[in-house]
């Protein structure tokens, strides 16, 4: 018996919340980036959810595009947070005002 | 199946939330992997092998590698402390937001009036007719993702080079 599309979208709905809260109280820039990291793989959920239920190959394409610029983004994003770290000493969100005058 | 679909479902979730609220940067990195373990599995309920597959190999393999490595270079082991000011409003509406985001999501699925699901497969299997797909109809996207690969891979190098100058 298949899984009904609306149970793909309900847990990815959920999982997306949870990724915005993540990003919204968290103040440390890692745990952030874990909680956008989820957000992303919640959009996969709903892809392949479609895919499955429209039995095309559409759905999994995207998934794998979104995987390579999610791979590409850790990469960039993560050696950002190392460079921040050197030149200030801390990763804490509300540590980082440079940009506020 | 939906008995797994479910078990899965909730493993996600669970492990989500202790990503979330968990105050150690290094337990919310392995509770992540959980997390994308479970959703490998459901992606395998959902006829889709290749991208469990990759899921497995570039999400809970390379990333999360790389996720605890900058932690532990970081070195972070202290949890989190509390802030000086403990925000507590933000915190509030940010539930909020999270809430309302997830509302209009419910929403528009409502308001969706999808086309009945098609019933049969394609004759080939998943990687095949993903290979297929990727050679032929998507050949541009895949030529630019690997520009984009390249073009991260010297800003890690150049960002993560001694110092900034």
């Amino acid at each position: 018996m298949a899984v009904p599309l609306s149970y793909y979208l309900a847990l990815s709905v959920a999982l997306f919340a949870l990724g915005v809260i993540g990003v919204i109280i968290r103040r440390n820039a890692i745990v952030i980036f874990m909680s956008i990291e989820m957000m992303l793989n919640a959009v996969n959920l709903a892809f392949i959810g479609f895919a499955d239920y429209f039995k095309a190959v559409d759905g999994q394409m995207f998934v794998f595009f979104v995987l390579t610029v999610a791979a590409a983004e850790v990469a960039v994003g993560l050696a950002l947070i190392v460079a921040i770290f050197r030149n200030r000493g801390s990763i804490y969100v509300d540590d980082l005002n440079i940009l506020r005058w | 199946m939906q008995i797994l679909f479910f078990i899965l479902a909730a493993v996600a979730l669970i492990s989500g939330g202790l990503v979330v609220f968990q105050r150690h940067p290094l337990r919310s990195a392995l509770w992540l992997i959980v997390n994308f373990f479970a959703i490998a599995g459901i992606y395998l309920l959902a006829h889709a092998e290749f991208i469990a597959a990759i899921q497995v190999i570039v999400y809970a393999g390379a990333i999360m590698v790389l996720f605890l490595f900058v932690i532990m270079l970081l070195n972070l082991r202290q949890p989190e402390e509390s802030p000086a000011i403990p925000y507590i409003g933000q915190k509030f509406l940010g539930a909020v937001l999270a809430g309302f985001t997830a509302l209009i999501m419910i929403y528009a699925y409502h308001r969706a009036s999808l086309p009945a699901g098609r019933e049969v497969l394609p004759g080939l299997g998943n990687t095949e007719s993903i290979a297929r797909s990727l050679f032929t109809d998507y050949l541009l996207p895949f030529e630019v993702t690997s520009v984009l690969l390249l073009v991260a891979i010297v800003g890690a190098v150049v960002l993560a080079k001694s110092k900034l100058k």
